[in-house]
């Protein structure tokens, strides 16, 4: 054991063998080490931080990943596969991507704290309707974000800076992002019920009941379609009574757009609940994300759309995100925003879009009823009806921990604990496989 | 008129408050309306229940950002922009380098997808980044103890690593030079991490206050993080002397101080990626434990790709392993994963030997430009003024930036109102900004700005 030290390495050497070896000569240097930020001789001033576990729905992937079985499906993270089981860019993106490099004019200066302007303004289009009174009184604010997570961490950061109410109601279950997301923007997060594992459908009653009590004021995650893990969305009766008693109750909606046109095809009609909320005059905020129905996941393209009361207001919430905006990374990207808007802005790659989009979900809905025939022929005991009557990316299959791990040991299948399927990670050649499988799970005893 | 009456801020929506003599709308003989005494404002729209955001005040333009569109406003021909520490050609034209032109028209032949990255970011990229960071070969790397996270630019990465500063360190301090980048502050305040200052610049000499420095970094208590800027330093263009940074490292080492660089210039500054990392490599010799902060937006000019990474170097593999663990866990509820543009670019550009030269070629020529602005400045400075004003801290400073010395607001409000020329309050002109053309104008302006103005 060393007692004199040329080097700081040596010093750190030393320290290490100290540490490793059992019953070690306690140093006179050993207080010095007491204080979480003097680690530097020997001792890590991060030896007090562990490793944290992978995410939970991106860690299927790394699982997935490390597989070497030649059957292996991944059923994990939410991206879109085409039928080869590929991952898939768009026509229309690489149109957009081929003009925006040939305009020699363009320039990579930083974007405002707001984002790309143009993008905003068509952004807010999309999922308003080009006729929405809120965008032609001007009482909108929409900043460009990264995705959909980051426009919510962007609301949820100016909710928790500026609003009364700091608790946000999430549905039960959720997008495992999303507690994390608003505890650390500084809100209080509580649950108001919604999937019923009885039916595999809505717990309307529950939901009611829930938002019912909830404090005067309080802010509320909508998903506006293809709810995510259920699948399971509202009817627009059902939304209409939401909009209703939220509304009597002053309770603030916060809208998650990830999917519009990917749910059911259609732009309009999966934009049908938030354009509700917007047509009765009152506030309420809008995350949109691009990943999946432009298939823009990797570029990180999303927009916050606050609706106020008025212009006025708008103005003055705007400045405060850019408040928010500014220490966190400044200003957004701007590629993904640029693609974007050259497809939004014209019309031909416009319309090209809404046919790649109708395109996507009709293999997702054409998955849907394959994978509901296979364990029909199969005869798999149970109701699995919820497989075409869920909507969107996600499949709530009702399967349980246990049977989720079964699946994944024995037939290489991988998914979120939680039972949720992408139905993008199938296709025809891969749906007997998870039909097997899900048949397997059900009829052992687990 | 009804589109004023709503831009005013209210007190009551209720219809029955309205005064009837008070308000008239749509008649030409109406009172205008801001010379009322007292006034109730109709809303237009259905619903009468007032804004939940009411309440919410009108912030104030971000100070640095805030002068580009000052600038864009103003119509004088003879106007200048050194505002924002972007990069212009002689012709005051943005600029983007022709190997970032190169590697996207490559990204987009090869078709590559666009699927989201880890939460890390693109390896290749942190692999190149760390590398052009310590050196390949640097134990550091080789002993896998940099933990390396692609971060949203420097802003980004700064946050990352203020996020695992408060929830790691809590009670630690974060020492900051006085001054520095305006977003500092705001980004140490809004991730809850608490900062004072070290003094800095010395007014007197326009250079560094070396002993201040040392004094205040050695009072912080045992264990802050102290805020370094690697080179450049970002507003006053002044940096330590290598023997300098040999006494920094020495005090900060002596207090178990944890440094932290943020690195926005590296090749920008001197022109070589080797010398302006110089000082942070100094510190990976003296097996220290730090954080570094890159930035992409000025080397190779990705300004809007906001491309950067957080480097934590750790005293062992282990620690690297741990810390980037938890600094995944900061991203994911902040973005989920970074953008992937900017970082194909970066990798794609770092990854090819012929790029990578050209690469060098362009910062080279890029920080050339600025070191030749320079020298015309002071030479302009010098002929012009008689007073026997010593200008040499021109040619002192290093990087986008100069200090010039005009740190009082009727100094710089001079300079705007009078001369056009648009910079920050705090006395700091953006050379990258400055063309050889307009160096006998800015040092008139300059001039008349530090003599005539008090």
């Amino acid at each position: 054991m060393k007692t004199t030290q040329f080097s700081s390495s040596d010093r750190r050497i030393g320290a290490l063998l100290r540490h490793l070896t059992a019953g070690s000569d306690s140093d006179h240097l050993s207080s010095v080490y007491a204080s979480p930020t003097s680690g530097v001789t020997g001792g890590s001033v991060f030896a007090h931080l562990v490793q944290a576990p992978e995410d939970p729905i991106l860690g299927v992937t790394v699982a997935y990943n490390k597989d070497p079985s030649p059957v292996k499906l991944n059923l994990g993270v939410g991206a879109y596969r085409t039928e080869e089981g590929k991952p898939l860019v768009l026509n229309v993106v690489r149109k957009a991507e081929q003009q925006l490099i040939n305009d020699r004019t363009r320039i990579k200066e930083y974007l405002p704290i707001v984002g790309l302007v143009e993008f905003n303004k068509l952004s807010a289009k999309l999922i308003l309707g080009a006729d929405s009174p809120a965008i032609r009184e001007n009482r909108i604010t929409t900043v460009e974000c990264l995705s959909g997570t980051g426009s919510l961490r962007v609301g949820g950061e100016f909710l928790a800076k500026h609003y009364h109410q700091k608790t946000i109601y999430i549905t039960q279950p959720t997008w495992g992002n999303h507690p994390k997301i608003f505890t650390l923007a500084g809100l209080t997060v509580k649950t108001y019920r919604y999937y019923d594992p009885a039916t595999r459908g809505l717990n309307f009653q529950g939901l009611l009941e829930d938002l019912g009590t909830a404090p005067a004021g309080s802010i509320v995650l909508l998903h506006a379609c293809a709810h995510n893990p259920t699948g399971v969305d509202p009817t627009i009766q059902q939304w209409e009574q939401i909009r209703q008693l939220m509304r009597s109750k002053g309770l603030m909606p916060f809208f998650d757009s990830a999917y519009q046109g990917f749910a059911s095809g259609s732009l309009d009609t999966d934009a049908k609940p938030i354009r509700m909320f917007v047509a009765d005059g009152g506030e309420c905020l809008v995350a949109q994300s691009y990943a999946k129905n432009m298939g823009l996941y990797g570029e990180r393209v999303g927009a916050l759309s606050i609706v106020c009361k008025s212009a006025d207001v708008a103005g003055r919430v705007e400045s405060q995100l850019k408040l928010v905006i500014r220490p966190m990374y400044s200003s957004p990207p701007i590629h993904g925003a640029s693609i974007v808007a050259v497809i939004l802005r014209d019309k031909n790659l416009f319309n090209e879009w809404t046919l790649e989009l109708k395109a996507m979900a009709d293999r997702i809905i054409s998955m849907r009823k394959q994978l509901f025939e296979a364990l029909r022929t199969r005869g798999t005991p149970g109701d699995w009806s919820h497989i075409i009557k869920q909507i969107g990316m996600f499949t709530f299959t009702g399967l349980n921990p246990a049977q989720v791990s079964f699946m994944t040991k024995e037939y290489h299948i991988y998914m979120t604990s939680d039972g949720r399927i992408s139905m993008a990670g199938l296709s025809s050649k891969t749906v007997p496989h998870l039909a097997d499988a899900i048949h397997a799970v059900v009829t052992k005893a687990v | 008129m009804a589109s004023s009456m709503l831009s005013l801020g209210s007190t009551s929506l209720l219809p029955r408050e309205i005064n009837k003599d008070k308000l008239k709308l749509g008649t030409s003989n109406s009172k205008p309306f801001l010379k009322a005494k007292s006034f109730s404002r109709v809303t237009m729209t259905v619903a009468v229940k007032p804004s939940r955001f009411e309440g919410i005040t009108m912030a104030p333009p971000d100070p640095i950002l805030g002068v580009s569109e000052a600038f864009k406003a103003d119509n004088n021909e003879m106007k200048l922009n050194l505002g924002v520490g972007a990069y212009r050609t002689e012709e005051l034209q943005p600029y983007v380098l022709n190997v970032v032109k190169k590697a996207e028209n490559l990204m987009l032949e090869r078709g590559d997808n666009k699927e989201y990255l880890p939460i890390e970011g693109l390896a290749a990229f942190n692999k190149a980044t760390a590398e052009l960071l310590f050196g390949a070969g640097h134990p550091v790397i080789k002993e896998q103890r940099v933990a390396t996270i692609q971060g949203l630019s420097g802003t980004g990465s700064l946050r990352l690593a203020a996020a695992l500063i408060e929830r790691y360190f809590p009670g630690a301090k974060v020492v900051i030079s006085s001054p520095t980048w305006g977003n500092h502050k705001n980004i140490f305040n809004d991730a809850k991490v608490p900062w004072s200052e070290y003094r800095y610049y010395d007014p007197k000499t326009i250079g560094l206050d070396f002993e201040g420095m040392i004094a205040d970094i050695k009072e912080a208590p045992e264990g802050s993080f102290i805020l370094l800027h690697g080179c450049a330093h970002n507003p006053t263009g002044i940096d330590p002397t290598p023997e300098q940074w040999v006494k920094i490292a020495d005090v900060i080492q002596e207090k178990n101080h944890i440094p932290f660089f943020d690195v926005a210039y590296q090749g920008f500054a001197s022109g070589s990626l080797d010398e302006d990392a110089a000082s942070v490599r100094l510190f990976a010799e003296r097996g220290m434990e730090f954080f570094v902060a890159q930035s992409y937006s000025k080397n190779l000019g990705l300004y809007a790709e906001r491309i950067g990474a957080i480097n934590v170097v750790c005293s062992s593999a282990d620690a690297a392993t741990r810390v980037k663990s938890q600094l995944k866990r900061i991203a994911r509820p902040m973005y989920s994963n970074p953008p992937v543009h900017g970082a194909r670019i970066v990798a794609n550009v770092v990854g090819d030997a012929t790029m990578f030269s050209e690469w060098k070629a362009e910062m080279e020529m890029m920080a050339g430009r600025i070191k030749t602005v320079r020298q015309e400045l002071y030479d302009s400075l010098v002929s012009k003024d008689k007073s026997g004003k010593d200008w040499s801290f021109i040619l002192k400073q290093i990087g986008m930036f100069s200090f010039t010395g005009l740190n009082k607001a009727q100094q710089s409000d001079n300079m705007t109102d009078k001369w056009h020329v648009y910079m920050t309050k705090d006395g700091r002109i953006s050379l990258a900004g400055l063309s050889l053309a307009k160096c006998e104008y800015l040092a008139d302006a300059i001039i008349d700005s530090y003599h005539n103005v008090s």
